[in-house]
């Protein structure tokens, strides 16, 4: 009878547990919750948070590790577009990208095209770095390019400018991962002036001492190393100072932005 | 404690038992089957002594001794259980769907599909169809309608942890992402509180922090565990050791789990690189972070069966209210 009794006991006792785990749906409406525009009004609180938090622990302007060419991944597994689509981009492959330009422009005092020898002759820094994507892996690289400040301070930063927005050559329409079908639609990111003059922030040429290759965001692109892989814009072809996001494409500040990601992406 | 006398439910039955109105069929089995064992024990009391709950102290017909009523859980620890209680359980949830956009744990700094995971959850396909499977180090397990593999509105999906565990249910690495931040501030402010206050008020050093009389008593503390027999009179009045070591490990892990998922943010590696030399680098601090979200589940499942076992009226109503039946030592 005990034994019956405990055993009962035991049995329920895991089975409530269970149905607690099993019941996000049908006892929290966690779905239901999830779908509500206040609902995620209030989750978003947290992002500010967060934000206000990040900014404050890196003040000092702090630096992403740094490590050693043992460090480096084997094999650097590429996401999102692998290769652009298109004919102005297979031309431009074709031409070894020769003819591709880097335009700097919008809230600055003199905007730049640059061409890809040009940008390549500047002052270049040099970092291998951890590039954690927000699925949740992580890939080492060594990334050589142009300091995006550098570019900036030679463009003259207009009164008044807030954001970098990078322009890119690819459409992307999404990965099941990251959530299911996604509307396609041309890749773009931005970042806060403050992020865009950190001395890691680059427009990068080369990977692991070689031109970078087309899946990796071949001829130039972003690395901003104290945020997730998706800021890091591949296959930039502009970028623009503006004081607002509100307007450019989905008005979110970026590709992933506009299907619900953070744009402050330093978690 | 009048206030609190109209929705006590012990009526006619034990104090220690009430009637199971009004609740789930789950609880009333539990509830059943705890009645039945503490019937059993209380046999040769219940004969000495009826206990009918009076229904207040002071109506209480005066022959008969009432069973002595505690104030158990302050309101700090109380309204701190429950935040908790409910932050674990979304974070468990939306921490499962953040985990399915890459279902594989590593070791070390960096870790891709294209480097060796030490788990991994997938579907593969086989001469019989696509199958779900789950691999730990060396180890294959076929795993298929629950790992790897399994259906969500009726249809077979490749998925690493099911729909019904994961919040939301479908398949979202952004709003997973939301729920599991939003929480994640709720979860550090609350332990926070709770660690602060229990500190100050010396809660945690008088309640919680094991005695070296407490430590000597494991072995028997264990067997009492095993033999699923409760602590009843003074005893029933402070924290066992195994309760003791099961929330400050608690206490442990919910700190664990905060700094590991620190470490996996890139801005706070810059803020704070030691981090990563703590945990061994941002992928062993993600299969630490997983590590300890098992344990905290495994602590939950425990918790629940023990809550059941010991008389969930009881034990909910006093991490509700306060108030605590104090069951009488066995003659």
């Amino acid at each position: 009878m005990t034994l019956l009794t405990r055993r009962a006991a035991l049995v329920s006792g895991v089975a409530t547990s269970g149905l607690a785990l099993a019941g996000c749906e049908r006892i929290f409406m966690a779905d239901r919750l999830n779908g509500s525009p206040s609902f995620q009004r209030v989750l978003g609180v947290a992002q500010g948070w967060t934000l206000a938090s990040q900014r404050l622990l890196l003040s000092g302007g702090a630096m992403a590790r740094e490590y050693s060419l043992a460090d480096l991944s084997p094999r650097f597994k590429a996401n999102g577009t692998l290769h652009p689509s298109g004919d102005d981009y297979a031309r431009a492959a074709d031409q070894n990208f020769a003819n591709w330009r880097l335009v700097v422009d919008g809230m600055v005092a003199r905007p730049l095209s640059l061409s890809l020898a040009e940008i390549r002759a500047l002052p270049a820094r040099t970092q291998i770095t951890r590039h954690d994507c927000v699925e949740g892996w992580s890939a080492i690289g060594q990334w050589t390019g142009v300091p995006l400040g550098l570019l900036l301070r030679a463009a003259g930063v207009g009164a008044g400018a807030k954001y970098a927005v990078f322009y890119c050559a690819d459409n992307l329409d999404g990965e099941p991962a990251k959530g299911g079908e996604q509307a396609p639609g041309q890749y773009y990111e931005s970042l806060a002036l403050v992020d865009a003059v950190h001395p890691q922030t680059i427009i990068a040429w080369a990977m692991n001492g070689r031109p970078l290759d087309i899946p990796h965001g071949a001829p130039l692109r972003l690395r901003v190393e104290r945020q997730l892989g998706y800021k890091h814009a591949k296959y930039v072809q502009r970028i623009e100072l503006t004081d607002r996001l509100a307007g450019i494409n989905g008005g979110k500040g970026g590709y992933w932005e506009d299907r619900g990601y953070e744009w402050y992406a330093g978690i | 404690m009048n206030a609190e006398d109209d929705d006590a439910p012990e009526g006619g039955k034990g104090p220690n038992v009430a009637p199971a109105t009004g609740e789930a069929a789950q609880a009333a089995v539990a509830e059943t089957a705890v009645e039945l064992e503490v019937d059993a024990k209380a046999e040769p009391e219940r004969v000495l002594e009826p206990e009918v709950e009076p229904p207040a102290a002071a109506e209480a017909p005066s022959r008969r001794e009432p069973p002595e009523v505690i104030h158990r859980h302050t309101l700090v620890v109380r309204l701190s259980h429950w935040v908790n209680a409910l932050a674990i359980f979304i974070m468990v949830g939306s921490g499962l769907n953040i985990f399915n956009a890459h279902p594989s744990l590593y070791w070390g700094q960096k870790g891709s599909e294209l480097d060796r995971p030490f788990l991994a959850i997938g579907a593969i396909a086989t001469p019989k169809g696509p199958r779900g499977a789950t691999v730990i180090g060396p180890l294959h397990f076929d795993t298929t309608g629950v790992l790897g593999l399994s259906k969500v509105h009726g249809v077979a999906t490749a998925r690493g942890w099911p729909s019904w565990l994961t919040i939301p249910g479908f398949q979202d690495l952004a709003d997973a992402r939301h729920w599991h931040f939003f929480f994640a501030w709720v979860l550090t402010i609350n332990a926070l509180i709770y660690l602060i206050w229990s500190l100050f008020v010396r809660h945690l050093q008088r309640d919680i922090w094991p005695t070296v009389g407490d430590l000597e008593a494991i072995p028997s503390s264990v067997a009492d565990h095993l033999r699923l027999r409760h602590p009843t009179g003074e005893a029933a009045k402070r924290y066992n050791v195994l309760q003791r070591l099961a929330y400050l490990g608690l206490i442990l892990l919910v700190f664990l789990m905060i700094a590991t998922g620190l470490t996996m943010s890139p801005g706070i590696d810059a803020a704070a690189p030691w981090l990563l030399d703590v945990f061994g680098g941002r992928q062993s601090a993600r299969s630490i972070h997983f590590f300890c979200a098992s344990l905290i589940v495994a602590f939950v499942i425990v918790h629940l069966i023990e809550v059941v076992l010991a008389g969930p009226i009881n034990e909910v109503r006093s991490m509700i209210t306060g108030r605590y039946v104090v069951r009488r030592e066995h003659a």
